[in-house]
């Protein structure tokens, strides 16, 4: 887990187990993980940022301390090393640790309810917000007269500024 | 005795609150004006209660008094007193007590300045607070009390958590509540109206300035956790679109969302329904929001079964409260008429707008949360749903957003013609794309985060400054920038807040799209260089702290031969709580940040030593008290005050006609 994420459940008082976090605190990628081809180096990088360190809580294993997530980053590099393409790696991960390890979700499977929800909520909500925007644009201009005369004239007085 | 004082005092609480749900709501009903009048010193005795509880947990804590098991547990007597009383809401049952003081402060609030609302009104609205108080002492009172007692009490504490120990969070979580729990009043008020049966321009007058206090609490609350995870945590991340994270943020679009629709109950008496729907909906995220930290549900269903009380109980109260309400709204809504009439392209569309784009992408924020946990409930599938799906799911609601609201910002209501609105925005829409295409010209990728972050930032600042002079007629230019100064305050917080927004998107995406990292080993003495800097490791001390040790570089910062400054970049380690923590050294500037953090020696001699070259780091946060001053602003608007009745009438003699 991040240390942002963290403090907020630490700050909101959700005193968890805490064994992940006390692990010794190092750089999260070391620099004697680092590859010398700069290229691969970058596709090791960008490839981390999406795999969960699988003993913390929310965290890539880019940004995680554990030695597990170093275990992870190194198990990349020498994917990537070896020769496979970005999505071979990805796969040689989610065999080994399954699919809980990928931090984006895939679209297989329910999973497109997942993707799909906020573009068909948007759908949804325009539909019903034209629906309502043409009532109001036909609607007769309704006078205050479900208000009484003192109710009105409070009303006047509150509003006025 | 002061413990047992506290104790007592909230559990005396606890009964003020039972009375005040019950007996005024009575009294609205049967109109009997003794029975709603016990509301308001209700109110103040529930909040002066809660207030004396608090002050004797904060005394345990300041005493240092290791009878009481919550003080062992989070506290230390070597600790700095500042962290001694941030201890007191550093943990479940002191930040649970915190949460009700701010519920019944809140309360008690509505009492002191509501005096203008219609008595009935009042007094439902103090009776619903009550009520949602009443669950809340329970919570406490049955499953976290803080002033249990150790039968043998131990020499020392076990120290606060170090991560706590921070004067950036230390505050954040008094003002992330004071926006949760603001919202409760908000609730309030909606529920209070459907039982009421009546919602008009003055309620949505009432309800705004409890919003945008709620909301803009929020915004600080949030910032200084962003802004406090960007130095204490390494790397200088800002949101990782955490659960918490994200159960903060979810009230906060809802609120943005409240505060905006509230506008146009006020002016036009039109979508009513839709905002008592959202008021409820704000502070049910608040609710689930709490749900989803303190039961752990989220992080694990086994975490959930370990120790299922505080969660079940949580889920009981979010239940009855949401459950309630909707039931309410579903029965009372169709009462609630519409009154404005309004063409499609009008300010009134903008709002609405407005509104489905922020209480969409809280949908997506909320799928997103809960996701895992459907998974594995319905289709039995263990996986994650972490940053990359909410930067792909979120973004583009924002952009969207950031997109039309300059525009929408500037309609006229009831009808309005899209060129003519958009003929004054002509000059800032033309400089937004040239710093866009500016910034895509001097960038070294092919990204286009940068380039479209900068055109949309640049474009929410410049359509606000738009906005506000055109607010001032025509005319000469000294007459305007004249009449600009006396313009109502509600103007100039739309507009602050506006550009505020405008302000963090900039530094979000500078930071994102051209943020420089370095990893390497490094020798004494040996200098080396980040995006055009010169560092220089000197030293490495062990140095004692108060209650850590550090282990201290020291970094030179150079460009170009001048010396810029000696940065200090720490590793530290608190032998009590047998924890290690990083504090990152900042040389912080306007225009970038560059960032040291130290790592471990290694074993040829040198130091692993990170570097960060952040561009616009500060406009985040920079944004975000723009837009909390904003909403400061709005709430200062004398016609607010005149609401709540909290104002004299400017005396009509004696005033020179203009």
């Amino acid at each position: 887990m991040t240390r942002l994420a963290l403090s907020l459940w630490l700050a909101l008082a959700m005193l968890g187990p805490l064994a992940p976090f006390t692990a010794t605190q190092a750089l999260a990628v070391l620099p004697d993980e680092i590859l010398a081809d700069p290229a691969l180096e970058a596709r090791a990088r960008e490839l981390s940022r999406g795999l969960r360190c699988m003993v913390c809580r929310n965290e890539s294993i880019d940004e995680s301390n554990a030695e597990l997530a170093r275990d992870m980053r190194i198990l990349v590099r020498e994917r990537l090393t070896a020769g496979d393409s970005d999505q071979e790696v990805v796969e040689f991960i989610v065999d080994r640790y399954g699919e809980y390890a990928l931090l984006k979700p895939t679209t297989g499977g329910a999973n497109w309810l997942l993707w799909a929800a906020g573009p068909l909520m948007l759908l949804l909500g325009l539909g019903v917000g034209i629906g309502y925007l043409r009532t109001r644009q036909a609607a007769p201009e309704l006078g205050a007269g479900s208000l009484s005369d003192e109710e009105k004239a409070k009303l006047s007085k509150i509003l006025e500024d | 005795m002061i413990t047992e004082l506290g104790h007592f005092a909230l559990i005396l609480a606890f009964l003020v609150a039972c009375v005040q749900a019950v007996v005024p709501m009575i009294g609205a009903h049967k109109r009997w004006p003794g029975w709603m009048a016990m509301a308001e010193p209700a109110a103040n005795a529930q909040f002066m209660l809660t207030a004396v509880s608090f002050g004797a947990l904060t005394y345990a804590f300041v005493t240092s008094d290791f009878s009481v098991a919550l003080v062992v547990q989070n506290s230390h007597s070597l600790k700095p007193m500042i962290y001694k009383i941030s201890g007191v809401w550093g943990n479940h049952e002191g930040s649970m007590l915190l949460w009700v003081l701010i519920l019944t402060l809140f309360g008690a609030m509505a009492a002191w300045f509501g005096g203008n609302l219609p008595p009935t009104l009042k007094a439902r609205v103090l009776a619903v607070q009550s009520s949602v108080a009443v669950a809340f002492f329970a919570f406490i009172i049955f499953t976290s009390n803080p002033f249990l007692r150790m039968s043998v009490p131990p020499f020392d504490g076990q120290d606060l958590n170090p991560l706590l120990q921070d004067p950036g969070l230390a505050f954040h979580p008094p003002f992330l509540y004071l926006g949760y729990v603001g919202l409760s009043l908000t609730f309030s008020f909606a529920v209070a109206a459907l039982i009421e049966g009546r919602v008009d321009a003055a309620w949505g007058r009432w309800v705004r300035p409890w919003t945008l206090l709620a909301w803009l609490n929020l915004t600080i609350g949030i910032g200084l956790g962003s802004w406090w995870a960007y130095y204490e945590l390494g790397w200088g991340g800002f949101w990782f679109w955490d659960p918490v994270e994200n159960a903060s943020f979810m009230p906060w679009l809802l609120a943005a969302a409240l505060l905006h629709s509230a506008i146009v109950v006020e002016k036009r008496e039109s979508l009513k329904s839709w905002t008592i729907l959202l008021a409820i909906m704000a502070f049910g995220f608040s609710l689930i929001g709490t749900f989803i930290v303190r039961s752990g549900v989220i992080t694990s269903v086994h975490a959930f079964a370990n120790d299922p009380e505080r969660g079940v109980f949580i889920l009981m109260i979010l239940g009855f409260f949401m459950g309630g309400a909707l039931t309410l709204f579903a029965a009372r809504a169709s009462a609630m008429e519409a009154k404005g009439v309004f063409s499609l392209v009008s300010r009134e569309s903008a709002l609405v707008m407005n509104n489905i784009l922020l209480a969409v992408s809280c949908f997506v924020v909320f799928i997103g949360t809960i996701w895992p946990l459907i998974a594995e409930m319905l289709f039995d599938r263990k996986l994650s749903v972490g940053p990359p799906f909410f930067d792909m799911a979120f973004t583009p609601f924002m952009v969207v957003l950031g997109a039309i609201l300059p525009i929408g910002a500037m309609m006229p209501w009831k009808r309005a013609d899209m060129g003519r609105t958009f003929r004054p925005l002509i000059p800032a829409f033309i400089l937004a794309v040239s710093i866009g295409l500016l910034a895509f010209a001097i960038q070294t990728g092919r990204s286009a985060l940068g380039p479209v972050g900068m055109f949309l930032g640049s474009w929410l600042v410049f359509g606000a400054m738009v906005d506000i002079w055109s607010r001032t007629g025509r005319g000469a230019f000294a007459g305007r920038l004249s009449r600009m100064t006396r313009l109502p305050r509600a103007d100039w917080g739309k507009t602050v807040a506006h550009s505020g927004l405008g302000v963090t998107m900039l530094g979000i995406s500078g930071l994102l799209a051209w943020q420089q990292e370095d990893i390497r080993v490094v020798q004494f003495n040996e200098p080396f260089e980040v995006a055009g800097f010169t560092l220089t490791l000197t030293d490495v001390q062990r140095i004692e702290g108060p209650n850590f040790i550090s282990t201290m570089g020291w970094v030179d910062l150079a460009r170009e031969g001048q010396a810029i400054a000696t940065l200090n970049p720490e590793k530290r380690f608190y032998p009590v709580a047998q924890m290690p923590t990083t504090e990152a050294a900042i040389d912080i500037g306007f225009w970038r940040d560059v960032y040291v953090v130290i790592g471990d020696p290694q074993a040829n001699g040198g130091w692993a030593v990170r570097t960060y070259y952040k561009p616009l780091a500060n406009w985040i946060w920079g944004g975000a008290i723009l837009m909390a001053l904003g909403g400061m602003l709005s709430i200062s608007d004398r016609r607010f005050r005149v609401a709540a009745g909290a104002a004299k009438r400017t005396p009509v003699s004696g005033v020179p006609a203009e």
